[in-house]
């Protein structure tokens, strides 16, 4: 892609982007809408100014647990799927346990695991990153190791090769696309959950916590200032996950062959 | 792995009184895909299996290759069960689908077999140089598959297929989804591979041309239940002096005629132009 057609592809969303915020900030002003009904946008970049240092602070507390979460939970993930691999009993006890915590909403999870540890740990918050990232790693990647190209599949059995040879070989190298796949969709969640996971109390150390603080004292546009702190943070790890996702299945063309 | 290591006057490939009977899922009738089969294929020979959709032609090549399992009857390569010649790796096969890794370059793709028997890394890189010449992709080592256009993926498939010097090639339809213009040079290319490596070969497919221009005899093969109708003889003369010429050859057209009859000898037969489409 040259850099013309990118800066086109960039600049309607842009443009989008901007004219939406100058409809707000007239619509703000013209209407004399209140400030606790909705602050304008140049109230809430004041206070993304004024609160800056503050804000980068805890982004980096909240991105600290959504990456120990994810990582965590990736891993994890990535062993369930292998062992399940191997082992069809564990694959059958797993996929049900893995759809039934993928159902489970995590304002139900996160109260209960911040009573059960201190207020002053972070590791409730990576707990609960942890598993929401699990699932889409897991369900990805169990769909990539079963997947086997038929062709791929009679040839190894022409070679006479080891069904550990097979899995090398085949499965594994192919199943790379797929588990990237899963860890793009639990970046994002990640972020999500590690925010969403400090409303319910504990240390006050993340955007989540900055949210509901300055809401509760109806300072409502700095409450916004950090949701966009939050925004940006989720988009990061998404185009972090992104970015390996590409390095990771360069090479291979749009399709397989 | 040298063709003196067979003892005179065996055959390559010797099926006998061969049935194939696919149990159908779900309770429904089971299909007798094969039945009363009986082959010998020399050294050095290039047989061509042809017939319509359900003839059991990929079948049998399959049973060659120890993919299937025949129901009755005994299928032996090189004089050893087909099992026992798999395990030895004295055939190579193409498909289709040339079935390349996407995640390998070309070289690594030709080079898998050999890894797969712990051939030394040297040795592996030299024989895949040896067979990047032979198909002409010398320049394409260290591309990806997904670079290549399909005649040039298939060309690929076919040195990985004789990597480790095979006395028998295996090919189900692997010229089937080329373009024809492709398909005759790879036809010429398959020829020349085949009279230089001496080794023989069984070719699939639908093209009553291809069939003929390629192989010594042409086996042809019918539907409900699949079975060998006729063997026709070709003799085209020496492999290595067929050129674009032969195909407008009078013995040429001859065959062709005899391999047409001998197909539609069987009304329920679908094939007359040898363009038929089919899946496997």
């Amino acid at each position: 892609m040259s850099p013309l057609t990118a800066l086109r592809r960039m600049a309607a969303p842009v443009v989008f982007g901007t004219l939406l915020l100058i409809a707000w900030q007239l619509f703000v002003d013209l209407r004399q809408i209140p400030r606790y009904l909705l602050p304008s946008p140049s109230a809430i970049g004041e206070q993304l100014g004024a609160n800056g240092s503050d804000i980068i602070g805890t982004a980096w507390a909240s991105g600290r647990n959504a990456v120990i979460g994810l990582l965590v939970g990736i891993v994890a993930a990535l062993l369930a799927a292998v062992v399940g691999m191997w082992i069809p009993l564990v694959q059958r006890l797993l996929t049900p346990l893995a759809s039934a915590v993928a159902a489970m909403p995590i304002v139900a999870l996160a109260p209960v695991l911040s009573i059960m540890f201190s207020a002053t740990s972070d590791l409730p918050r990576r707990i609960i990153v942890a598993i929401v990232a699990f699932f889409p790693v897991f369900v990805t990647t169990v769909r990539g190791l079963t997947r086997i190209d038929p062709v791929h599949a009679e040839l190894m059995h022409s070679y006479a090769a080891t069904s550990w040879a097979t899995t090398r070989v085949v499965r594994l190298p192919g199943a790379v696309p797929y588990v990237f796949n899963g860890i793009r969709v639990a970046a994002s969640l990640a972020v999500i959950s590690a925010v969403v996971a400090e409303y319910f109390g504990g240390l006050q150390s993340g955007v989540g916590s900055r949210i509901t603080s300055a809401a509760s004292n109806t300072a409502y546009a700095r409450a916004w200032a950090y949701v966009v702190a939050a925004i940006a943070l989720g988009l990061l790890f998404y185009l972090a996950a992104l970015g390996v996702e590409r390095l990771a299945t360069r090479g291979r063309g749009a399709e397989h062959t | 792995m040298t063709p003196g290591e067979q003892r005179p006057g065996e055959p390559a490939v010797a099926l006998r009184g061969v049935e194939k009977v696919f149990d159908a899922a779900g309770g429904s009738e089971s299909v007798t895909a094969l039945t009363d089969v009986d082959l010998d294929i020399a050294p050095g020979e290039f047989v061509s299996l042809i017939g319509p959709s359900g003839c059991g032609k990929s079948t049998l090549l399959r049973l060659v290759a120890d993919l299937e399992t025949p129901t009755t009857g005994t299928v032996q390569v090189f004089g050893k069960s087909a099992r026992q010649a798999r395990l030895d790796q004295d055939y190579g096969i193409a498909f289709q689908s040339a079935g390349l890794l996407p995640w390998r370059t070309v070289r690594a793709n030709i080079e898998l077999p050999l890894e797969l028997r712990r051939v030394a890394k040297a040795r592996r890189w030299q024989r895949a140089d040896e067979l990047l010449t032979m198909v002409g992709l010398s320049d394409f080592a260290a591309s990806r598959p997904h670079q290549l256009s399909g005649g040039m993926q298939q060309r690929v498939a076919i040195a990985r297929a004789l990597a480790e010097q095979p006395r028998l090639l295996l090919m189900d339809e692997p010229f089937g989804a080329l373009d024809e213009m492709t398909r005759e040079r790879m036809q010429g290319e398959l020829l020349g591979l085949s009279q230089r490596t001496g080794c023989a070969v069984v070719f699939v497919t639908h093209s009553i041309p291809e069939a003929v221009y390629l192989s010594d005899r042409v086996v042809v093969m019918s539907p409900r239940p699949g079975r060998i109708t006729e063997i026709v003889p070709v003799g085209l003369g020496e492999r290595g002096r067929r050129d674009e010429d032969t195909r407008e050859d009078a013995a040429f057209f001859a065959a062709v005629t005899a391999v047409r009859e001998a197909l539609r000898g069987h009304p329920d037969h679908a094939i007359r132009t040898g363009r038929g489409v089919e899946k496997r």
